[in-house]
């Protein structure tokens, strides 16, 4: 069995199906990136997965042992193994850049407060922000605020990192630092699910990539299948849409 | 009339007099500060209940909502006569203070829930589900991240709903409470020209709501992002 496993996974909203029968898998350690049109499902996919929209089919495996959405348990549980990165950063407004960074540790797992901060900092460092760990967010660029929203994902050691369109909202030259980043931590045995319009960076760093289109995974293979020779008609089309621009 | 105001004046300012304008003052900001404390902490816990989404409390959710459509849409004076009439028999002797109180507290926990409840809905959605994700509670959730960044947005308005009901409270009189308007009517019936009482009067609604809006403006500033 994988590390992780979504089976048959369906969510709608009211009566709009936003994913149908999501099936698809990740070994430990591996880089999957989710593309296709916007709509087509990509970020619910990773907030059903996260426990923020309940599925209304399928199950989650993660490590063999099933996720129950409904259970408070499971769900911290879940959220204990999984982080995620949403493209508005989402830091805390009235916390400063290390407070984001250890206010789970501490608070929630209950680790020392020194213990925290000198891992904090290490991880600050690691995504190149550790002078800006007394500033709030309000005063950061978009790409600083993501590179602390990475940081703050990581603190919590997750074994499976949820990336949602985390350069979407941000400059093009912002776009390269926060790549960097990720890229930095593709060899760390993290798990990374990946949705992202950046389609370089998804052939580059990605071990294998999902296309989506209106809730379904139309074809999953390794970078070069989807981008250079994609066996369904749709990928094609999407592909070459992109590639073209 | 200004010759009178000066042979009356050193009779008005007397110990007598100014010991019975300080004993109203004290009952008017106590009806207001207590009641719209305790105001603010059923609010709280008002606007707390609705914004939970559990299907276990609608019920509670319905009694809280109809609760505070039904009290924001009563006139305080009536309230007032309701909560003496209702009172009166169950508990006999109890002081009319404390029943404007309680019908002070009555109508500010209605009003102040609405305004923090503003303020709590003020705060993106996003804030909160990224503390769940990060496995904070809902009181954790509560007192980590959406208060500390609702402050501002509830303070200006709740402070300016305070100020106004010092001046409701005027209402009070209305049941025999001796504050500050009950105060001015009994000096003037006492022979004393209208202009002193309910000047006197009007200075020290001044003294009590100025201080507070000063106060209010204080903490907007303090607590306005950096």
């Amino acid at each position: 069995m994988h590390h992780l496993e979504i089976r048959n996974i369906s969510s709608s909203y009211g009566k709009l199906e936003v994913l149908r029968d999501v099936t698809l898998s990740a070994d430990k350690g591996e880089v999957v990136s989710l593309i296709g049109p916007s709509g087509s499902g990509k970020s619910t996919l990773l907030r059903v997965l996260i426990g923020l929209t309940p599925p209304t089919g399928g199950n989650v495996y993660i490590g063999g042992n099933k996720v129950d959405y409904n259970s408070r348990k499971s769900l911290k549980d879940l959220r204990g193994h999984m982080a995620i990165v949403f493209q508005q950063y989402n830091l805390f407004q009235n916390m400063n850049v290390l407070r984001n960074v250890t206010i789970a540790p501490v608070k929630i797992k209950k680790k020392p407060r020194e213990e925290a901060e000198v891992r904090a900092r290490g991880l600050l460092q690691k995504v190149g922000m550790e002078e800006k760990a007394d500033a709030y967010p309000d005063e950061l660029s978009g790409g600083q605020q993501q590179r602390v929203a990475i940081a703050r994902a990581l603190a919590t050691s997750p074994e499976i990192l949820l990336l949602d369109e985390v350069t979407s909202a941000l400059d093009p030259e912002r776009v390269k630092e926060v790549l960097d980043t990720i890229r930095s931590l593709t060899h760390e045995g993290i798990t990374l699910i990946i949705v992202s319009h950046e389609m370089a960076f998804v052939r580059e760093v990605s071990t294998r990539v999902a296309m989506m289109d209106q809730g379904k995974i139309v074809e999953v293979g390794p970078p070069e299948q989807i981008f250079r020779s994609p066996v369904e008609s749709r990928t094609r089309d999407f592909v070459s849409k992109i590639l073209s621009h | 009339m200004f010759e009178r105001l000066v042979t009356e004046a050193p009779l008005f300012f007397n110990y007598h007099n100014m010991v019975f304008i300080g004993q109203a003052m004290a009952r008017t900001l106590g009806m207001t500060l207590i009641g719209c404390g305790v105001g603010f902490v059923f609010g709280m816990l008002i606007a707390v209940v609705r914004q939970t989404t559990s299907s276990l409390l609608w019920p509670v959710r319905l009694v809280v909502i109809s609760y505070v459509e039904f009290f924001r849409r009563i006139p305080f004076l009536v309230i007032l006569f309701i909560v003496l009439f209702v009172i009166e028999p169950l508990m006999p002797g109890t002081s009319l203070f404390g029943i404007a109180t309680v019908s002070v507290c009555l109508l500010s926990t209605a009003f102040l829930s609405e305004i923090i409840r503003s303020g709590l809905e003020s705060v993106p959605r996003a804030q909160v589900e990224t503390a769940q994700i990060l496995n904070f509670n809902v009181l954790q959730t509560l007192m980590m991240v959406v208060l500390p960044q609702s402050w501002r947005v509830i303070l200006p308005p709740a402070a300016a709903f305070i100020v106004m009901f010092i001046k409701d409270t005027s209402l009070a009189s209305q049941l025999g409470v001796i504050e500050l308007t009950f105060a001015g009517k009994m000096l003037i019936n006492r022979g004393f020209s209208p202009i002193l009482g309910f000047g006197a009067i009007l200075v020290c609604y001044f003294a009590l709501s100025y201080p507070l809006s000063r106060f209010a403006a204080y903490l907007e500033r303090r607590l306005a992002p950096s």
